[in-house]
């Protein structure tokens, strides 16, 4: 789960990481209180999406007076996809250099990672290799002061800003471990005024740990359907196509959207029905595919612990009481496939047992109805 | 001959009494495995499948001399699980849960290091060894047989369909591993593979990978070393980048964990990268000859 800047800013803070005045705006009226308050500000939109700036979702404020107007240019306006429906009003820094300072997990080493890097404000991926300083930290030792500044040093840092990067690194690191993050990041890290401040913030936390995290809001990323679906407790993920897809398992269903695509079809969506689904999710799944209205419904099932019979049952469940009114093509093999694919025989639907002709039938369908 | 899991480990089953538990002993004692003993706290001296449980690993080590566990809680007692276990001797761990906290995975792994421990997973079907008619896991029992060939996986479903597809062939298995969907887990491509270059019955490799991560990457490193022919097959070619793929590794961030990086190194190290699932097993007797 992504938190929005003034919620990752919100979490930092309280740990103790500089962080420049600021507040939530949700109206043209509310920045200028905001701008009143706090000074000269930054109008930031509150997206979850990188490189804001350039995108003209952040915009300077430098009086009361011209906060509404300023406010209102940002306010529901369309940054890469996403509707601006709130702002951060924050004080604007007089920025001397930009640094950068990150915390994640490497998955490779299975260790936390901190990375740093004296030129900040821009996507990492985009900085000279030469520039970034990387560690690992010993999840038994944790991080002390030494270990970032250590990594100042290597930076080229020295005196109180060497000292403050050490107590930064450490407080970023406990927020990685209190709040099960998979990223903690400050991008720009901006020096002003001699002091290390957080002028931007991402605080990503593990979806898996979010039990133990109930004091934090919940920010749903996704599309309508998207967050539909995921509710019902499946993997799920919206396309541009016109063929709908469900597999058992989360490799089979990639492995049955790049199918389609090999034979030129277009995958509607990802969706995996589980490991070992039974028959009342799988057809509550095949529903959510029959509400996205594709041209064309592909069922790919290889049955380990799911049944095919299980299977069969709920493409049978869902016909009767709702109807599917596309063509569908099923592929049905493993435990229990003879008792599955007989029960599909009778209701007069054939099942393949050949991935890759399955698929392209899917693909044939498709492209007829279009 | 086998990697990693051999008919004489000793195999318990932490949380056997709940309905996963139960039937995955069913399933892997009907195909051979010696399955001593099933943890289920309060309920120690009662019997499931005929297997006795005991109240904790402590216990159940102490009466059977066990030296690996499959693991069926619920995520968030995961970590408490494997501690247990590691911490009473188990030397074979295999994770099933998924949706365990990825600190929860960096200290249990980081603790096994420490103990010389083997851990498989989370998020895993489990390891097989057809040859020698053990497994723990939830694969299904009919689709392997004892052959040439290593598996390793990071999906499940997936690595069925091509080891079904590798039996139908005519084509065996030494072992059948899955890695696990989870972005840290016990063990990575290299050190399996390192494993199925010590073992002399597995003459040739299958890698199913997918895309999240730089496992791929850094496995082709170590391809040369292994010194056996390798085909993989890798999914994610129509998937888009900044989006969860349902295991919570298979994600594209920030430019890493492409397919093409993944194929890209994986060929160029001389592996046979083929496009499509049902590729594998043609491509695999080919490497045989």
């Amino acid at each position: 789960m992504k938190l929005y800047e003034y919620l990752a800013k919100e979490v930092l803070g309280k740990a103790g990481v500089p962080i420049p005045p600021g507040r939530v705006v949700d109206t043209p009226a509310e920045a200028k209180e905001a701008v009143a308050a706090i000074g000269p500000a930054a109008l930031k939109a509150q997206v979850l999406v990188g490189g804001r700036g350039k995108a003209g979702g952040i915009k300077f404020a430098a009086t009361p007076e011209e906060a509404p107007a300023v406010a209102s240019q940002i306010l529901g306006m369309d940054l890469k996809g996403y509707t601006v429906e709130r702002l951060y009003a924050e004080a604007k820094l007089d920025i001397e250099r930009e640094l950068y300072v990150s915390v994640t997990t490497d998955r490779g080493a299975k260790r936390p990672f901190v990375m740093a890097s004296s030129e900040g404000g821009v996507e990492i991926e985009d900085v000279d290799d030469a520039a970034i300083v990387r560690r690992h930290v010993d999840p038994r030792v944790g991080v002390l002061p030494y270990f970032g500044k250590e990594m100042a040093y290597d930076l080229g840092l020295d005196g109180t800003l060497a000292r403050e990067f050490g107590a930064l690194v450490e407080k970023l690191y406990g927020v990685y471990q209190e709040y099960d993050a998979e990223l903690v990041e400050i991008n720009p890290l901006a020096v002003a005024g001699g002091h290390l401040v957080a002028a931007d913030a991402r605080l990503n936390v593990d979806d898996s740990a979010l039990y133990r995290h109930k004091g934090l809001p919940r920010v749903d990323e996704g599309t309508p359907i998207e967050l539909k679906v995921r509710d019902l407790g499946l993997a799920f993920v919206e396309l541009d196509g016109d063929i709908a897809i469900m597999a058992n398992g989360a490799g089979m269903a990639m492995a049955t959207l790049d199918a389609v695509q090999h034979f030129g079809g277009r995958p509607k969506n990802f969706l995996d029905a589980g490991g070992g689904a039974s028959v009342e999710p799988t057809a509550e799944a095949l529903g959510v595919l029959v509400s996205m209205n594709p041209r064309v419904i592909f069922v790919n099932i290889f049955g380990g612990i799911t049944r095919c019979d299980d299977v069969a049952k709920a493409i049978l469940q869902v016909r009767e009481t709702r109807g599917i009114p596309v063509p569908l093509v099923v592929r049905l093999v493993g435990t229990n496939e003879q008792a599955g694919v007989e029960l599909l025989a009778k209701a007069g639907i054939s099942a393949y047992s050949e991935m890759a002709v399955a698929a392209k039938e899917a693909v044939r369908l498709a492209e007829e109805g279009r | 001959m086998a990697i990693m899991l051999t008919r004489h480990h000793k195999i318990l089953v932490q949380g056997m009494t709940g309905n996963q538990g139960q039937f995955h002993t069913r399933q892997m004692r009907a195909y051979g495995s010696n399955v001593v003993g099933g943890i289920s706290p309060g309920k120690g001296g009662t019997e499931v499948e005929g297997v006795p449980v005991f109240n904790s690993v402590r216990d159940a080590v102490r009466e059977t001399g066990a030296d690996a566990s499959i693991v069926f809680v619920p995520a968030a007692f995961a970590k408490d699980a494997a501690f247990e276990a590691l911490e009473n001797g188990i030397r074979l761990l295999v994770m099933i849960p998924e949706h365990v906290p990825v600190q929860d995975s960096i200290a249990i792994v980081t603790r096994a290091e420490d103990l010389g421990a083997t851990v498989i997973g989370p998020n895993t079907f489990g390891i097989i060894s057809p040859g020698e008619g053990t497994k723990m896991g939830i694969m299904p029992n009919h689709i392997y047989k004892p052959g040439p060939v290593g598996v390793v996986a990071r999906s499940g479903t997936l690595s069925y369909e091509i080891a079904f597809a590798l039996t139908n062939a005519g084509l065996g298995q030494t072992t059948v591993l899955g890695m696990g969907g989870d972005p840290v887990v016990g063990q990575t491509f290299i050190s399996v593979l390192h494993h199925f270059k010590s073992d002399p019955d597995t003459r040739a490799v299958v890698m199913v990978g997918e895309i999240g991560g730089r496992a791929e990457e850094e496995a082709s490193l170590y391809l040369k070393e292994l010194g056996k022919p390798v085909v993989a097959y890798l999914a994610g070619r129509a998937s888009p980048p900044g989006k969860r793929m349902g295991h919570a590794g298979a994600i594209i961030e920030r430019g890493v964990g492409t397919l093409d990086s993944k194929e890209k190194a994986l060929t160029a190290a001389g592996a046979r990268v083929v496009t499509m699932p049902w590729e594998v097993a043609d491509a695999v007797r080919e490497a045989l000859r």
